[in-house]
């Protein structure tokens, strides 16, 4: 009558077995002292139920040793479930160094994911096994949350901001992701799956049938089609920063902190440039804010990445250069609005 | 006494002391004032369990076929703000602390008889307006109202629902205004504060909470309304705010708020136990302390409703660190009251099936805290319906069974008369079985990866939903049967003495129901608190 | 047992032993009472702080924008009129009724200044598209979207603290014909006592909201 009822999630990760561990200590616990105190309680209102009408009970008030014995140990148990549960905690937050990165938009009510290779997805994200995959995520409008069950990690996807998760995938299949957080009329609607493929066939999907060229590509053409590159040139003649080879640095700004080039100060600086302005130059970039989609932003960034690394742009189709039928060409002045 | 012998009200009682609409509603009576803030609650309570019932009719079926989307997040947002606001956190204080407190620290009144009744008017007010969003249009942000989406997206009530929360507040903090002055400058000649029934400690720190959490979400909701109303930015992240900070200020108060919920139960177990037992609660002192501590460390671990909402991995750890110590406290509390039962006299009446049926069911509640609080673990379980199944655990299983204990607790003080006990034990066990068959699955569920707020879901999940509504439909039958035996008790149950549970307490020293002035005269305490007689007297089984 | 208290002073309430006790309670009282208020307006500073650390600059130069004058007298209004409140209280501590009544009237006349200018100011930032919303213009472009929140803050806060002065106000005029019928003796007179606590309460808020509002970023 109901097929497949499963009473437990599918194990699809590296950390969805910690974290699973670290659930089944806490069951046993649980049961552990539940039936403790429920069995003495029962145990107890039998044995010492009233027997007569206007019999009372012992003089027994307290007993210091008891009560010092019955913190201390609960006390040691909990320090132990928060070492675990933290350094579970720590390896989810710190992704390792080589990951495969994606890019994931949330808008009411879809997911949209980014391959670097330009490879869009809508709803359906696929990955390889064996790989650390890193997803790095932002949303159009309200706050939601990007979860995958199967490899028990979720994080919230802010509007203004990116948020991160990473998970390597074991096991080939199709598993569920979910918004977690609430977003309005088709929270419940926000779904898809995550298709998880050996990797010679993830190559293989991955170099088929894309036509736009990769992230980092699309990038450059926006680069220079917003006019970028008249004040961010590879030599120090522009009156902006030279962005080769910038990213994973730390700048200096006009106040004299020093922060990170990451994919949140390149985004800042596009949408917001002078709150964070690089010591020495003038407050005279304009702000992109509106005219830029998170999208395009993606694509900027993974330029800037790329931008003197040595590394060679993945190039464009022969056909490329110019827009296909059907294709946004982004001009200064305005494209999509938040 | 012999049980032939009938027993009559005294001739004057607060009951009886005026007749009439204006007698109740401009009553400074405090024991007035808890039957009118009974009523509210009831009220409220109704309509929220009306909510809960079509989500759960809702989730029987994987795909969302009774109502639609936008109904749904109306009905589970609506569920939750009539829940929270208007019943769990006033239930106990206002109507059992209200009736009780004065009359167990051998009081005339609370500190400010006005005042009270000025939180009843602001009580009422403040659900008028949420009842007014209601029904204009109902309110669809879920009760935490996160932004942006409630400050600029949502198309709902969400400003008369806002202002009608906002209002509420106040009944809140002045109530536990009222009952920290009054505890602190009214308690009898010789009733020193480790005297005092530990009741009375569990609201004496619910109200801390009360007065210090309160006006933190009155201002946040304050402006997430002045945004929708006069496009102020501080939440917007397109005109420089960050909507993560609503969220710290949120959850600054809403976490200690469950506080608020759960110490006054807490208190209530603390007096059901001794009473039924005939013996002091072990630990007393520990007790007392215990809810001091809960209410402090309570303001400390808010983050952990955002532990992946963003925040940097060393604040995640300091709140998880702070969210196991905090579960020290209650865990006290449960191993004492196990202990009082050690060599007790002890009763099976409906009260201390409630009072056995907490301990156990807060136990578990309480145990699935751990899970969340452990950040590795809660990553996976936030947001799902874990999270739901261990609220309602504590809320349900703990607050809503200690407030009906000590309801039929005390029924006899506030109404003189009794109840058809057979028919309320088989309440409580229906409630019990209910509650479990509603709520147990919902772990289960969670874990496997359903979220919260989904009204449609994948189908395999489908069996557990089921088992979840069936628990649901029982659980509401066994909410209904007490209404019905109470309110007829109240013409036809038999009258009982100004003692019939053979305790010891200020509040049994006096008639059943006691006069208007409470006692005849001024009670001086020389003893402790619970400290039982050899024997009792005039028990009427 | 205890006898009932012989004593029946016309505002002794039924409720409370003797009259005593009926003040300690109601001062007591009062204290809980600010304390709220202190988190109440404790929410907008926190979310002050947080945005000012993250916008210095924005934050300085919308700063620069109110008017430092209208803020400095306010500021001394506002300490004159706890001056008087404090000669309000001693006049009911010593029965003088007369230095009671002009003491109060001159507290709520400079309570009314300070709301005159208030409303000035107000007047000003509407003329200067300084008012968030859509109408919100701000000179610097650079910096316009953290000036919004700037203002934004300003608005509720000072709005709020305003508001509390309106009640303070009415508050005022409620002792006011207390302290004309009578009411108020030199044996009953802790009403006073606790209005002039929330007085205080609303001057010493103040005296934060000036500094951080209208001082950033000027020096000497």
């Amino acid at each position: 009558m109901w097929p497949g009822t499963p009473l437990f999630p599918d194990t699809a990760s590296t950390m969805a077995h910690r974290v699973d561990a670290l659930y089944f200590f806490l069951i046993g616990l649980t049961a552990f002292f539940s039936l403790l105190i429920a069995g003495l309680i029962i145990y107890y209102a039998i044995k010492f139920r009233r027997r007569a009408p206007d019999s009372v009970g012992a003089r027994l008030s307290g007993g210091l040793v008891l009560e010092i014995t019955w913190t201390v140990i609960p006390l040691g148990i909990v320090l132990v479930i928060f070492t675990w549960g933290a350094s579970v905690f720590f390896a989810m937050a710190r992704p390792p160094a080589d990951t495969l990165n994606i890019y994931v938009v949330g808008k009411q009510w879809m997911w949209k994911f980014q391959h670097l290779n330009g490879a869009r997805e809508i709803n359906e994200l696929h990955v390889p096994i064996g790989q650390p995959v890193k997803l790095i995520m932002t949303s159009e409008d309200v706050i939601h949350d990007l979860f995958f069950p199967a490899f028990r990690v979720k994080a919230d996807v802010i509007p203004g901001r990116y948020t991160e998760i990473w998970f390597e995938a074991t096991r080939p299949g199709t598993y569920h992701l979910f918004c977690a957080e609430y977003c309005g009329t088709r929270h419940s609607g926000m779904i898809g799956q995550v298709v998880v493929l050996e990797p010679s066939e993830f190559q293989t999907w991955l170099s088929s049938g894309q036509a736009e060229g990769s992230l980092a590509s699309a990038g450059g053409k926006l680069f220079r089609d917003l006019a970028c590159n008249t004040c961010h040139r590879s030599d120090a003649q522009g009156r902006g920063p030279v962005l080769d080879g910038l990213f994973g640095k730390t700048v200096t700004l006009q106040s004299g902190d020093r922060i990170a080039v990451d994919e949140a100060y390149i985004r800042e600086s596009i949408v917001n440039p002078n709150e964070k302005l690089t010591a020495g130059f003038q407050p005279i970039m304009p702000a992109y804010q509106g005219q830029v989609t998170e999208e395009q932003l993606l694509e900027l960034i993974e330029y800037v990445r790329a931008l003197g690394t040595g590394t060679s742009l993945p190039s464009l189709r022969p056909d490329a250069g110019g827009p296909r039928p059907g294709e946004n060409t982004p001009s200064r002045g305005g494209n999509v609005p938040r | 006494m012999p049980r032939t012998n009938p027993l009559l009200l005294p001739p004057r009682h607060y009951l009886n002391n005026g007749f009439g609409v204006r007698s109740w509603l401009l009553t400074r009576d405090h024991k007035r004032i808890a039957l009118l803030y009974l009523v509210g609650v009831t009220l409220f309570f109704f309509i929220g369990g009306a909510f809960a019932v079509m989500i759960r009719l809702e989730l029987a079926t994987p795909a969302g076929e009774l109502v639609t989307d936008d109904t749904y997040n109306k009905l589970f947002t609506l569920h939750g703000v009539m829940m929270v606001f208007f019943f769990l956190i006033p239930a106990i204080p206002a109507v059992l602390g209200n009736f009780l407190i004065p009359l167990m620290i051998g009081a005339k009144d609370l500190a400010f008889p006005k005042l009270n009744l000025a939180s009843w008017y602001i009580y009422m007010i403040g659900a008028t307006f949420t009842l007014y969003a209601v029904v204009t249009g109902g309110l669809d942000t879920g009760w935490t109202f996160y932004t942006p989406f409630s400050s600029a997206y949502s198309t709902t009530q969400v400003v008369p629902a806002a202002v009608g929360i906002f209002i509420t507040g106040f009944s809140s903090i002045l109530t536990g205004l009222n009952f920290i002055v009054t505890i602190h400058r009214m308690r009898a000649p010789g009733l020193t504060w480790f005297r005092l029934p530990l009741f009375v400690w569990s609201h004496y720190a619910a109200s801390l909470i009360m007065v210090l959490g309160t006006p933190v979400v009155a201002i946040t909701i304050l402006m997430v309304a002045a945004e929708r109303i006069f496009g102020f930015g501080l939440f917007d992240p397109n005109r420089g705010g960050d909507p993560v900070l609503f969220q710290h200020l949120f959850w600054f108060y809403s976490h200690p708020a469950v506080y608020i919920m759960i110490l006054p139960a807490m208190g209530v177990i603390s007096e059901l136990v001794a009473a039924f037992c005939r013996k002091q609660v072990f630990g007393y002192t520990f007790v007392a302390f215990a809810s001091l501590g809960i209410a402090v460390l309570g303001f400390l671990v808010w983050g952990h409703h955002m532990f992946v909402a963003g925040q940097s991995v060393y604040a995640a750890l300091i709140f998880s660190i702070l969210s196991f110590l905090v579960a020290i406290p209650s865990a006290i509390k449960v191993f004492n009251w196990t202990a009082t039962m050690y060599k007790g006299s002890i009763a099976w009446e409906t009260p201390m099936l409630y009072a056995i049926g907490f301990i156990g069911l807060f136990t578990i509640g309480g145990l699935t805290g751990l899970f969340l609080a452990a950040v590795g673990l809660d990553v996976h379980v936030t947001d799902t319906y874990f999270i739901v199944a261990h609220f309602h655990y504590i809320m349900v299983g703990g607050t809503i069974m200690g407030y009906l204990g000590g309801l039929h607790y005390w029924w006899p003080k506030i109404s003189g008369r009794t109840y058809n006990e057979l028919l309320a034990k088989v309440s409580a066990a229906i409630i019990f079985f209910g509650f479990n068959l509603t709520f147990f699955p919902q772990f289960i569920v969670g874990y496997l990866g359903m979220p919260r707020r989904y009204h449609a879901y994948p189908p395999e999940f489908q069996l557990l939903n089921v088992l979840s509504s069936a628990g649901a439909s029982i659980l509401g039958v066994g909410y209904l049967i007490p209404m019905i035996y109470l309110a007829w008790s109240l013409r036809y149950g038999r009258i009982v003495g100004s003692n019939p549970w053979g305790a010891v307490g200020l509040e049994w020293t006096t008639t059943s129901p006691p006069p208007t002035e409470n006692f005849a005269e001024t009670p001086v305490v020389t003893w402790d608190a619970y400290e039982y007689p050899t024997e009792v007297h005039g028990h009427v089984a | 047992m205890l006898p009932e208290a012989a004593e029946h002073h016309p505002a002794l309430a039924h409720h409370f032993d003797n009259l005593a006790q009926q003040k300690e309670a109601a001062t007591l009282g009062m204290w809980v009472f600010l304390v709220t208020e202190v988190l109440f307006f404790g929410g907008l500073f926190a979310a002050y702080s947080i945005y000012r650390g993250w916008y210095p600059d924005a934050f300085a130069a919308a700063s620069h924008t109110l008017d430092i004058t209208f803020g400095t007298v306010n500021t001394a209004v506002l300490i004159t009129s706890s001056l008087t409140m404090a000669l309000a209280v001693h006049s009911a501590q010593t029965g003088e009724r007369r230095l009671l009544m002009l003491f109060l009237v001159a507290t709520m006349i400079l309570g009314a200044v300070f709301l005159g200018i208030k409303g000035v100011e107000y007047a000003h930032k509407f003329t200067e598209h300084h008012v968030p919303g859509a109408t919100f213009h701000f000179e610097e472009e650079a910096l316009s979207r953290h000036a919004q929140v700037f203002f934004s803050l300003y608005f509720v806060m000072t709005g709020l603290h305003a508001l509390h002065m309106i009640i303070g106000l009415g508050i005022m005029l409620w002792m006011l014909w207390w302290a004309w019928r009578g009411t108020i003796t030199s044996e009953y007179y802790s009403p006073v006592e606790i209005s002039g606590l929330y007085w205080h309460f609303v001057d010493i808020v103040w005296i934060f909201l000036f500094p951080l509002l209208y001082l950033i970023g000027r020096h000497g």
